[in-house]
C-alpha cells in the first residue's frame, strides 16, 4: 500500500513535501499529492510515515487501500 | 506613485504610510515615554540605537516607519491549540483568510516594489503562516535576494524556536536584524495544554515530552542568539487559566537569557476559528487583565504594548490594507526601480517631523513639572498614524490608548473595533461595541465626530474631544490632563476609576 493525501483537506502547507524520504510528494493543482509508485510507507527509512506525522490536519495523509502492501526489497 | 509622494505635503503622505499593523513597544516605567529620543533606562545604548527607528519595537517609530511581511514559509513543525492551520491566521478578524503564498523570487520583488512606492517601508519580516525555520531554504533564499538588492532594508523573522538552534549561524550571516520567538511557557506542565504535538527528529511527539523539548530548544536558541549578538524579542500569547500567571516566570526566564523585549499578546479565540481553544470555549483576556499582566512584568523588562496582531501579509495603513495594489500578478508586471537615495531623502523629512513632535510634548510637560498627583487617566485616540489625532471617530478601526499622569504620557495599547461607520453613517448597533471597547477611558480624541455618537459617548461618561484635531497625540494628552486636574481641583468633576473594557480583537500572527 501507499499513502495518499485527501486533497479536500490538504491546506497546501507543504510541510510533508521535504520530509518524504522518497521524494514522492509534489504539488499539483493547489494541493499536495503522493506518487504511489514512489511511496514506500517510509519503510526502510523511518518508524512512522513522515507525511502523517508532520501533517497539521489529522486524517489527511492516509493509507490508500487500492494498492498492495509495500514489500521491502 | 513615488513622484506623488515626493511632492505631497507631509501630512498627506504620512497617511499613506503602510503603517504596519504589527507589534512594538512602549518604553518602561512611564518615565521616558514613547516620544523620547533617549534610551529607556534598562536598555543598552547599542540596542536602542538598533531599535529606535524600528516600527515593531518603538511605538513612536511606529508612527513613521513601516514594515511588511511576506508569506513564503507555510509549513510548520509544531501544532498550537490557538492555531487552525487551514487559515494563515487563527485569529484573523475575517475568519478564513488565507494569505497568498509567494515564492522567494516573488516575495523579493514584492518587497522592492512596496519599498519603492512607500519610502517608510524599512523592515521586512518573515513570519507566519508556518514557521520560517521549518522552511529554511525558502526563508533564507528570500533574505538573500533582498539583502543583495536592498541592503538598507532590515530583515527580521519570527519563529516558534524548535529549529532555531540549527540556524543561528545562517541568521547571523544574512545580517538579520532581530528574531522573534514565540514563547508561551517555560514549564512543560503548562506547555502540554498549549501544544498538542511537535514534529521532532522524524517523529510526532506529544504531551509533556513535546513541551519539554520545545522549551529546551527555545531557551537554547535564545541563548545562542544573545551570544551571537542578534537582538531577540519574545512574544507570548496570554491564555487565561492556562499560562496567564505563568507568564511572569516566562518574563524572568527570557530576560535573564538576554531577550530585550517581551510582547504579551491576548489570546483571540472564537468557535468559528476552528481552533482547539476556539472550540472548547477558552476565552481570551480582557483589556484590563492584559494591562495588569503587562504592568506586573514591566519592572522586569521593557514590555511591548502596541502589537496589533496583524495578518501576516498585510501591507497597509491603520484601517486600510494596500495589499490589493501589490498582488503577485501586478508585481510581476511592475518594473521596479529601487532607489536608495530617494528613500533616504524621504526619511530625513520624517526625522524632522519626529523631532518636532518630541519637542512639542516636552514643552507641554515642563509646565506639569511642579505638579504631582496620584491621578492617572486613559484616553483613546483615533489616528491614522504619524503621531497625530487625524482620524474621524466613525472611521476608526482601532483606538490607541494612552495613559497620562503627572509623570507624562505613554502608549499602553490598542483597542480594535469594528468599523463603526461603514460607508454610510452610524450603524446603530456598532456604537455600543466601540463604547465597550474604550469604556475605561476618560476621553476619546478624534479629528471629527458626529452629533449623535457624541451624545452617546457623553452618556457613557466618555468625553468626546475634537478640539485637538490634527495635533500631536502626546502633547494633546498632556494638555488635556492638565485641564482635567484643573477641573478636579475646582470641584467641577470627581475622578473615579473606570471599569473594565472589552476588546474586540483583530488578527494575529501565527508564529
Ligand atoms: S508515507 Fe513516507 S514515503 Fe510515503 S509519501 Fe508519506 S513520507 Fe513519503
Ligand atoms: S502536510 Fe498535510 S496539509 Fe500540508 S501539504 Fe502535506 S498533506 Fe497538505
Amino acid at each position: 500500500m501507499a499513502y495518499k493525501i485527501i486533497s479536500s483537506q490538504c491546506t497546501a502547507c507543504s510541510a510533508c513535501e521535504p520530509e518524504c524520504p522518497n521524494v514522492a510528494i509534489y504539488e499539483k493543482d493547489g494541493t499536495f499529492v503522493i506518487n504511489p509508485k514512489k511511496c514506500t510507507e517510509c519503510i526502510g527509512y523511518f518508524d512512522d510515515a513522515q507525511c502523517v506525522a508532520v501533517c497539521p490536519v489529522d486524517n489527511t495523509c492516509v493509507i490508500d487501500t487500492s494498492y498492495p502492501r509495500y514489500q521491502a526489497a | 506613485m513615488l513622484e506623488q509622494n515626493q511632492t505631497a505635503p507631509l501630512e498627506e503622505v504620512m497617511q499613506q504610510i503602510a503603517e504596519h499593523k504589527g507589534c512594538g513597544t512602549s518604553s518602561e516605567g512611564g518615565k521616558a515615554s514613547c516620544g523620547s529620543s533617549s534610551a529607556p533606562e534598562d536598555m543598552a545604548p547599542e540596542v536602542w540605537e538598533k531599535v529606535k527607528n524600528h516600527p515593531c519595537y518603538s511605538e513612536e517609530a511606529h508612527h513613521h516607519y513601516a514594515r511588511m511581511h511576506v508569506a513564503v514559509a507555510p509549513a510548520c513543525n509544531i501544532q498550537c491549540n490557538y492555531c487552525n492551520r487551514k487559515y494563515d491566521c487563527a485569529n484573523e478578524s475575517r475568519p478564513g483568510v488565507v494569505s497568498e503564498k509567494l515564492t522567494p523570487e516573488q516575495a523579493s520583488k514584492k518587497v522592492l516594489a512596496v519599498a519603492s512606492t512607500i519610502p517608510q517601508m524599512t523592515v521586512l519580516g518573515i513570519a507566519g503562516p508556518g514557521d520560517p525555520l521549518a522552511n529554511p531554504e525558502k526563508t533564507f533564499k528570500t533574505f538573500e535576494l533582498i539583502y543583495k538588492a536592498a541592503p538598507d532594508i532590515k530583515l527580521c523573522l519570527s519563529t516558534n524556536g524548535l529549529a532555531l538552534p540549527d540556524h543561528v549561524e545562517t541568521i547571523k550571516s544574512f545580517n538579520v536584524d532581530h528574531v522573534t520567538i514565540t514563547i508561551n511557557m517555560v514549564d512543560p506542565e503548562v506547555g502540554q495544554h498549549i501544544y498538542p504535538w511537535i514534529f521532532w527528529k522524524h517523529k510526532r511527539v506529544t504531551g509533556i515530552e513535546a513541551a519539554r523539548i520545545l522549551t529546551e530548544r527555545q531557551m537554547l536558541g535564545l541563548e545562542m542568539l544573545t551570544a551571537a549578538g542578534i537582538l531577540c524579542k519574545v512574544n507570548s500569547v496570554m491564555i487565561p487559566g492556562i499560562n496567564d500567571k505563568h507568564l511572569v516566570e516566562v518574563n524572568r526566564a527570557v530576560k535573564s537569557r538576554g531577550a530585550f523585549l517581551h510582547n504579551i499578546m491576548p489570546l483571540i479565540s472564537a468557535p468559528e476559528h476552528g481552533t482547539v481553544f476556539g472550540l472548547n470555549g477558552q476565552r481570551g483576556p480582557t483589556a484590563q487583565e492584559l494591562k495588569a499582566l503587562q504592568d506586573s512584568c514591566e519592572g522586569e523588562m521593557n514590555m511591548m504594548r502596541h502589537c496589533r496582531q496583524c495578518r501576516a501579509d498585510a501591507v497597509g495603513l491603520l484601517g486600510e490594507d494596500r495589499s490589493a495594489e501589490f498582488t503577485t500578478e501586478k508585481i510581476m508586471e511592475m518594473d521596479v526601480q529601487y532607489d536608495i537615495e530617494k528613500r533616504r531623502a524621504y526619511q530625513e523629512i520624517v526625522e524632522q517631523d519626529r523631532q518636532e513632535k518630541v519637542a512639542a510634548k516636552n514643552a507641554e510637560l515642563l509646565e506639569l513639572e511642579e505638579e504631582y498627583s496620584e491621578v492617572k487617566i486613559l484616553v483613546a485616540v483615533a489616528t491614522k498614524g504619524s503621531g497625530r489625532i487625524n482620524e474621524h471617530f466613525g472611521h476608526a478601526q482601532e483606538f490607541q490608548i494612552y495613559e497620562v499622569g503627572t509623570g507624562g504620557s505613554k502608549f499602553v495599547g490598542h483597542r480594535r473595533v469594528d468599523l463603526y461607520c461603514q460607508g454610510g453613517y452610524g450603524e446603530e448597533d456598532t456604537l455600543p461595541t466601540v463604547i465597550r471597547a474604550i469604556n475605561d477611558c476618560v476621553a476619546v480624541f478624534v479629528a471629527k465626530i458626529g452629533g449623535c455618537p457624541k451624545d452617546e459617548l457623553k452618556a457613557a461618561g466618555i468625553d468626546p474631544v475634537d478640539k485637538y484635531a490634527h495635533e500631536f497625540i502626546e502633547q494633546s494628552a498632556v494638555r488635556y490632563f492638565k485641564e482635567y486636574l484643573g477641573r478636579i481641583k475646582s470641584g467641577e468633576i470627581v475622578h473615579v476609576d473606570r471599569g473594565d473594557a472589552d476588546i474586540r480583537q483583530g488578527a494575529y500572527i501565527a508564529a
